[in-house]
Formats: structure tokens, sequence, C-alpha cells
């Protein structure tokens, strides 16, 4: 095991809020290598044996404990594939901080997927942050794919946030869960992309149980010449209810496309979807500025608000 | 001291051709050290004023000079950071901007959040309560007025404007606001307040009145000579017949 470089200190408290070896689970994972593992009495972080990925076990009933899996590359033009299997058993309440951060200073693309599956227990408890930061000014691409699948057994619940703000070039999210019942799923999906960068972003919710909810909620900016899609689909197969929500604001030449789906197949099943895209309203711009603020001023404190 | 020289504003009418004059040549002074309110029927043109002045629109002709220099022209930001501030009428809503955001930033120093809730109590609002909360529709138009009232108190403008601060205020709070007023007017040394307002309350603290009617201005003088006159009259409008809606037109 490699100590971490300068570089990937910074990259690690971008993505994960790291300055020191976390408590409880970890594993670092830096250029293709673990950099560091930790597992405790209740939580096992096993690698799987091609060394493409972890599989972590949380005993059933395992209260209050963290888990840390954040991932940096700093070398051009590395492409890895990763999986992550997480077991969390029945009862069980765990905090789990994912991210990739990814510096690119050379001129090959470097590429990181990670697929990520979530086994949750029944009545298990989920906090999940994932977030993604790109920086170095090599011509070769910062590339993010993640993907993440989530089985809730009865009356589990999942709380996900995923930010994806600063200097990923290209990114394709796919976001798969099945709900049994009374699981319970909210996700928060904050986005922002300039330059040229591109981030498609898809989500299926499949709510099978009785009194299952889901609420996916997606706040984004795109600048620039930058692009981003967003599509949701929530299907209802019992009584359950559904919210999808994007709210996104364009400026310069940014452009998004938001696809929000709903699919009733029980008649007690309640869907919602609400999409508002627009630039930033003129009168909260004007509001800054007689603060004294100058229009760009404005236009930065708004949307770290938007995004905050 | 803020002069305004000759000022109009128009705007295309709906059918795209004619022209609409909402303010007709005001000229008027607001000099230091006083407070001077405006009032007039509705839809006569106050809060055009007052976005004239703070320079949300520009005047089709006329100028606007502020202690000697010729601020027709200057954007929103140039004029604020001369020391015009503004209280809107409507206040703005946010998304994910926190109330102690918008108080450091029109203090526009590193300010503790200690200092920032002075100026929550100041207006009423009991500061821990509100601090950390988001400038919203999550709250109440009259909390938003008065976190509106309290951005520009944070400013410390040298001419501070008010659209209607009482609007949508609750008749406890009112009182507050009154001293609110009657604070910044007692320490007004090197500065100026212009309120709008159809308040008696309010019109009693001012130095001057201006009533503004049909765009232009209709009277303006000090407070002893003006409001009598005000209180005498039985309508706004006298030259409309109150009470009827004719057919085809919506009351307000
Ligand atoms: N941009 C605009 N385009 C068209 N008409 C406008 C515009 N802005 C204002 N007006 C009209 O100009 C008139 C004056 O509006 P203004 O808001 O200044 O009135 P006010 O005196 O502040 O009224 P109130 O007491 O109701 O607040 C109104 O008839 C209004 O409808
Ligand atoms: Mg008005």
């Amino acid at each position: 095991m490699k100590p971490l470089d300068e570089i990937q200190k910074r990259l690690l408290s971008e993505v994960a809020g790291l300055h020191a070896i976390p408590e409880g689970a970890y594993n670092i994972r830096a250029n293709g290598t673990s950099a560091g593992r930790a597992s405790t009495a209740n939580i096992e972080i096993i690698p799987r044996e091609d060394g493409k990925g972890l599989t972590i076990k949380v005993k059933p009933g395992t209260k209050n404990e963290s888990i840390h899996i954040p991932v940096v590359m700093t070398q051009s033009g590395l492409k890895e594939v990763v999986y992550n299997d997480f077991y969390i058993g029945e009862g069980a309440d765990v905090f789990i901080v994912a991210g990739c951060g990814i510096d690119n200073c050379g001129p090959q693309d470097s590429e990181h997927d990670g697929i990520h599956r979530f086994y949750v227990g029944k009545g298990a408890k989920v906090r999940y942050v994932e977030k993604h930061y790109g920086s170095g000014d090599g011509r070769g691409k910062r590339i993010l794919n993640p993907g993440t699948e989530v089985y809730q057994e009865e009356d589990s619940s999942v709380e996900m946030e995923m930010v994806q703000i600063k200097g990923v070039d290209d990114t394709n999210r796919v976001t798969k869960a099945e709900l049994a019942k009374g699981a319970r799923l909210v996700v928060r999906e904050r986005l922002m992309t300039h330059g040229d960068q591109k981030a498609l972003s898809t989500y299926t919710v499949e709510m099978n149980g009785e009194g299952s909810s889901s609420d996916v909620v997606s706040r984004s900016v795109a600048r620039d010449n930058s692009y981003q899609k967003f599509d949701a689909v929530l299907t209802g197969n019992a009584p359950c209810t559904g919210h999808t929500e994007c709210d996104a604001i364009i400026m310069d030449n940014g452009r998004i496309l938001a696809v929000p789906g709903l699919e009733a197949n029980d008649v007690d099943a309640a869907l919602v979807h609400e999409a508002a895209i627009g630039k930033i309203a003129g009168d909260q711009i004007i509001k800054l500025m007689t603060l004294g603020l100058t229009e760009s001023e404005a236009e930065e404190q708004i949307v770290n608000g938007f995004l905050k | 001291m803020l002069e305004l020289k000759n000022i109009s504003f128009q705007v295309a009418g709906e059918k795209g051709d004619d022209r609409i004059e909402i303010v007709r040549n005001v000229s008027l002074t607001i000099p230091d050290e006083k407070l001077i309110v405006i009032t007039g029927p509705n839809g006569g043109g106050k809060s055009t004023l007052a976005r004239l002045i703070m320079g949300i629109e520009k005047p089709t002709s006329g100028q606007i000079l502020y202690n000697g220099e010729d601020i027709t022209e200057l954007s929103v930001t140039e004029r604020a950071r001369r020391g015009i501030g503004f209280a809107f009428q409507q206040p703005v809503r946010f998304k994910g901007i926190e109330v102690f955001d918008l108080i450091r930033l029109a203090t526009g120093t590193k300010l503790s959040v200690k200092d920032a809730c002075q100026y929550l109590s100041a207006v009423g609002l009991c500061a821990r309560d509100y601090i950390n909360r988001e400038v919203s529709g999550s709250l109440s138009g009259g909390e938003l007025k008065r976190i509106e009232i309290a951005t520009v108190l944070a400013k410390k403008p040298q001419l501070a404007v008010f659209d209607e601060p009482e609007a949508g205020i609750d008749l406890w709070s009112f009182q507050n606001l009154i001293e609110v007023f009657e604070g910044m007017r007692a320490n007004i040394q090197g500065s100026s307040i212009l309120i709008i307002s159809h308040q008696e309350r309010i019109l009693s603290i001012a130095d001057e009145i201006v009533v503004i009617r049909d765009g232009q201005l209709a009277l303006h003088g000090p407070k002893e000579e003006i409001l009598p006159t005000l209180l005498g009259t039985d309508s706004a409008v006298p030259d409309c017949k109150m009470g009827t809606v004719t057919k085809g037109e919506t009351a307000e």
C-alpha cells in the first residue's frame, strides 16, 4: 500500500471530506489499487479476487456505523470498472460515503465506472453520499459512469445524496431501484456542468410493495455549452406514492432535457412529477445587485445557493 | 442628496405601437437628513419612480443626480455601491439562499451570525428561528417582507428607499416597524430616507410628503402642510365612480 500524495489527499477531501484516516470501516482506492483498508467487528470489507472492487457486509442490527470507500485517480489514461456490492443486514443503520475524484493533467482520458449494488435487508436504514469531482488541465477527459442498483426489502429506507459540481467531463449515471412493502427511497441529486461537459442521469424506480414510497429530486445547473439529460421513470406496481422533480437552471448556451416518466399499474399508486427549467429569475439578480453585487457575482451566489 | 430632473418613463403599450407614459416629467429633490414619504393612489407610478431611482428601470428622458453626480446611466450595482438601498414592494424569493446569506451579502462583510441576528431582531423576528431559513416560498408574506427590510437595514445605505414596508405586516408588528423608522430618523445624520406608503402613521413621521398621481407630482411640501389636505379628501381618485365595477373591468 502506497502512501497518498498531495493531489490525492486534496481529491480525498473534496469527495469524502476526509483529511485523515476515517473512523469505522473504510477502503481508499488510489490509481487502481488499495491505499488503505479496515473492517470493523460489524462491517467486513472483502476485496474481490479479480481486484476490481469490494464486497461489503454489514451485520444485522449494526447501528450508527460508517463506511468510507472513496476513489482517487491521478494517473492520466487510467480506465477502470469497479464493482462494489453492499449487503446490509436486517435492522442495520449505516452511513456510507463513496465518491470519486479524478485529477487528469495528461493527454489521455481517465475513466472510472463504479457499479454499486445495494442489498438492503428488512427494516435497515442506509444514508449514502456520493460526490464526484474532477480537476487538472490536461487534454484528457475525466469520465465517470456510476451505476447504482438498489434492492430494498420490507420497511427499509435508503437516502442517497449524489453531488457532481465540478470538473467531470462526461457522466452517464444509471440508477435502478426495486422497493418491497413499506420501503422508502429518497434521492437528492445536485449537478453542475460547464464547458463542453455532458451529463446523463437515468433513474428507474419500481415500487413493488404496498406502502412503498420514492422521492427523486434533481437540482441542476448547465452553463457554457454543456448538456444534461435527466430521465426519471417511477413505476407503481402496488399502492404506493412516488414523486420526481427536476429543477434546473440554464445559463449561457447550456441545454437540458428533462424526461420525467410515470407508470401506474395499480389504481392506488399515486405518482407525481414536476419539472422546471429556466434561466435565473431576473428579479433575483436585481435584488442582489441592489445589495452591491455585480451581475456575475449575483449569478454565482444564486447558483451556489441553489446547489447547496 | 438625490435630484430627479424632469424624469419621464414610457413603456410600450399592449398593441406594441403606442407608448404609455407611467411617469411624467417628475422633478423632485430628496434632501439630506430628511425622511420623505411618497403616497398616492394605486397605479400612480410610485414603485416605478423608486425603481428608476435604484436603476432597475432607466428613464426615457430626464436626469438623476446623486450627491451632484449624474447617475442616470449607472447600473443598479454602481448605485448600490454609491449608497442607495432599496426594499422591494414584493420581496424576491430564492431557492437555497438563506436569510443569513442575504444579510451577509447586504453588509458586504464577513458577518458573524450574532451580528446578523441583530438586524432580524430589529424587524421583530426571533432571529434564532429565521437565520438559517431559506428565503423561499416557505416563508410567509409578512416574514419575507420583514427580512427584506432587514437586508436594507444591514446595508446601512446613505439613501434608503422602502416601497410599502408596512404591506402584509400585522397590526402588532406595525408599531415595531414605526419604531424602526423612528430610530432611523433619529440617527439620520449623513443619510436620507424615502418611504412609499399609504399609512397615516408613516406619513405622520415624515418631514416632507409627496403625492404622485397619474405619474405626475401632484403635491409636495412639509408634512404639516400636506397631511391635513390628504386626510380631508374623501377619495384619492375623485374622477372615478367608486364602488361600482363596470362590465368588462375587474376590481383590483
Ligand atoms: N413594465 C410595465 N409595463 C406596463 N405597465 C406598467 C409597467 N410597470 C408599471 N406599469 C403600470 O404603471 C402604473 C404605475 O405602476 P406602479 O407600480 O409604479 O404604481 P404604484 O403607484 O406603485 O401603485 P401601488 O400603490 O398599487 O403599489 C400601473 O398602472 C402599472 O400597471
Ligand atoms: Mg407600488
